[in-house]
């Protein structure tokens, strides 16, 4: 089958498709017992073409997990995760998958190996997946590469420690640019970054998606960058989706009431409004995803939680056009 | 008097490449009951502040001559560590960004309450523990009589930050130093402890000094906002002043590359450039090799701060421009003839 024909019978179908996705964790809990952790507990989403996904949690929620087993750096235990229709299965799909969808990290100290030059660095996934016909070749895409994140082509010699954070996590994206993706998981990308430098990095994001036709997973936690690059926002809270809808639509009419608080929540930088802001206090802390609530994970921090709620976990449905909700009690919370 | 006066601190540390001045000359006032934010990135000498009041430095680090910490007019700096002994924990308290690390793991949270009640304060132990049992109460812990048995890991993040807090405020001190308080921490808990320290501060009426990079943190609670750049100060004022009128270049840059639930269709409008290297400071102003406004004074000399209105002053020549050109800044002929000559 050629390109163009797998292009055409793809056409169709969304770019990424997950369904049911889990993700258990075994806990060592001493004398050879083992406990799952549910990282992740059955979440379904798609990604189109060309869109970005925002993912937003607490800690602890899931939502990195999600971007990993997403990319199958971890073995999901149960669920589907389809790319361009296909399903991703055997090694072979795995392998294929991972020329078209890739990763940037949080922390650009700790993602860049120390002893490399900034030139393996970027050079590697093209070694892997033999992107190029000889060393020249392999030269000149790097140096593209760098010059396409602002970075300063001279510097190709030079080792991660001689740039300053925005830059690594330049090199980040560079190399995450190698393989030419049309899928990239962002996990954090600017949360280690001081606010002048986040701009930056989150507009490169935004250029490139135009330039190139990229589509996104956001993974982040602050909800107004979030917002600002996302099409649509999914919220999670211990290992479930509670909430997706459209960016906007979501933070100014959230109707779950975790994303209600989550939305209240977040400091808006403008003292007028932050002063006026009603915030929803939520009580207590997440639970333990160790000993996650039954039903619905939310209920124990719950005002509306009923009996009903204890017992089944409610079904996440759409209410309005593409405004999804997972909860029982969502007419006496709005 | 305010309660708190700093005038030109001025805190070096002396390293191996040489001194790198992480405060360099800054001075404001602090007065009883107000909440003064302190923004700024990192290496932007707004810990380093906060350190230089508590005097809690590391080694390498030094206040300089000429820099004056007042507290309620005592002078601070040079006072000894007899001195400071009774303002540390007691007048000015300070609670760390990390909950994880300020807490020692193999002492129970009683434990290390009641030791900093039993230091500060002639309380015996039965007094100091119900003194921590009460403090506990205040910063909304349940059980605090059971709570008080246990170890620092069998609390979650925000709890073990409400502990530090219960802790910094035992002593009920006069100013409160949050160094990145809830920078750790999930929206939901951090927006929990920014209502716990607010509604203790209209309790017992502290002042507090927040120390933060996040805009949105400052907005909600501060009365009066300083914004630090390279050891400087760019601006200082009322928080309104700040967010609705900033007259330094840095601050406005700084306010363009957030996004903000009013902005989200635009691009962001970044600084460029990357943040300034301490050890070879820019001759001028240090923000200006990344202000798209420079003019060439600013790269020759920094601008002397100047009052904008009674509740703001900002260092940036631009009010110097803006006020010749609406004529509220009438200079002499020679200062005029060398300002034209170095805007040329």
């Amino acid at each position: 089958m050629s390109d163009t024909e797998k292009n055409l019978i793809d056409a169709s179908a969304p770019l990424v498709e997950v369904n049911g996705l889990k993700q258990y964790f075994n806990i060592n809990m001493g004398m050879f017992r083992t406990k799952p952790l549910k990282a992740v507990d059955g979440v379904s989403f798609q990604i189109n073409k060309g869109e970005t996904l925002g993912l937003v949690g607490e800690s602890g929620c899931g939502k990195t997990t999600v971007g990993r087993t997403l990319l199958h750096l971890y073995k999901p235990t149960a669920g589907e995760i389809y790319f361009k229709g296909k399903k991703i299965e055997t090694k072979q799909d795995i392998k294929e998958f991972r020329k078209k969808a890739t990763m940037v990290f949080q922390d650009p100290y700790s993602s860049l190996n120390p002893r490399m030059t900034v030139s393996d660095i970027i050079g590697e996934p093209l070694d892997i997946h033999k992107l190029y016909a000889n060393k020249a070749e392999r030269q000149e895409k790097i140096l593209e590469l760098m010059e396409n994140v602002g970075l300063n082509s001279e510097h190709a010699a030079r080792y991660a420690h001689e740039f300053s954070g925005g830059q690594r996590q330049r090199i980040g994206i560079a190399r995450a640019l190698a393989i030419n993706p049309e899928f990239i998981v962002c996990d954090e990308p600017v949360s280690a970054l001081d606010v002048s430098i986040q701009a930056q990095v989150i507009n490169m994001f935004a250029d490139l998606q135009e330039k190139m036709n990229l589509s996104y997973l956001f993974i982040a936690h602050d909800l107004l960058v979030v917002r600002h690059i996302s099409d649509r926002i999914a919220v999670m809270y211990l290992g479930k989706m509670v909430e997706l809808a459209d960016a906007k639509e979501i933070y100014d009419h959230p109707l779950h009431p975790y994303s209600k608080a989550l939305m209240s929540a977040v400091p808006v930088p403008d003292p007028k409004i932050a002063r006026a802001n009603q915030r929803i206090a939520l009580g207590g802390d997440i639970p333990s995803p160790l000993n996650a609530p039954s039903g619905c994970p939310f209920r124990t921090r719950c005002a509306y939680a009923t009996e009903r709620c204890a017992m089944e976990m409610p079904e996440f449905k759409e209410v309005s056009k593409g405004h999804f909700v997972a909860c029982h009690n969502m007419d006496q919370a709005n | 008097m305010a309660l708190l006066e700093v005038k030109n601190l001025q805190t070096s540390f002396f390293t191996d490449a040489g001194e790198v001045k992480a405060v360099n000359g800054i001075s404001f006032n602090l007065d009883e009951g107000k909440v003064l934010g302190i923004v700024g990135e990192s290496g932007s000498g707004k810990s380093v502040t906060a350190y230089s009041i508590m005097q809690i430095l590391a080694s390498t680090a030094k206040i300089k001559e000429g820099s004056s910490i007042k507290l309620r007019g005592q002078e601070l700096v040079g006072a000894g560590e007899k001195v400071m002994k009774t303002v540390r924990g007691n007048k000015v308290s300070i609670i760390f960004q990390d909950p994880m690390t300020a807490l020692n793991p193999t002492y129970t949270i009683g434990h290390q309450l009641m030791e900093a009640i039993m230091l500060h304060t002639p309380r015996n132990r039965k007094q100091a523990k119900e003194r921590a049992i009460e403090m506990l109460r205040l910063v909304n812990i349940n059980e605090p009589e059971k709570r008080m048995k246990q170890y620092p890991f069998e609390f979650s993040g925000g709890m073990r930050q409400r502990i530090v807090i219960a802790m910094a405020l035992a002593c009920e001190p006069d100013i409160l130093i949050a160094d990145e308080p809830t920078t750790a921490l999930d929206v939901t808990i951090q927006a929990q402890i920014l209502e716990l320290m607010n509604s203790l501060q209209k309790e017992l009426g502290m002042a507090i000094i927040m120390i933060t990079h996040d805009l949105g943190v400052v907005a909600q609670m501060c009365d009066e906002v300083i914004v630090m750049y390279a050891g400087s100060i760019c601006e200082q004022g009322t928080a309104d002043e700040i967010f609705y009128n900033p007259r330094h270049e840095y601050t406005k840059g700084l306010m363009r590359s957030i996004p903000t639930t009013s902005n989200d269709d635009e691009p962001l409008q970044p600084i460029t450039g990357t943040p300034i290297d301490l050890l070879n400071m820019p001759k001028g102003c240090p923000f200006a090799p990344r202000c798209d406004a420079a003019m060439k004074i600013c790269l020759q000399n920094c601008a002397t701060p100047m009052d904008i209105n009674e509740n703001h002053r900002a260092t940036c020549w631009m009010n110097v421009k803006k006020g010749i050109e609406d004529g509220s800044i009438v200079l002499d002929e020679e200062t005029t003839a060398k300002e034209a000559e170095d805007n040329e």
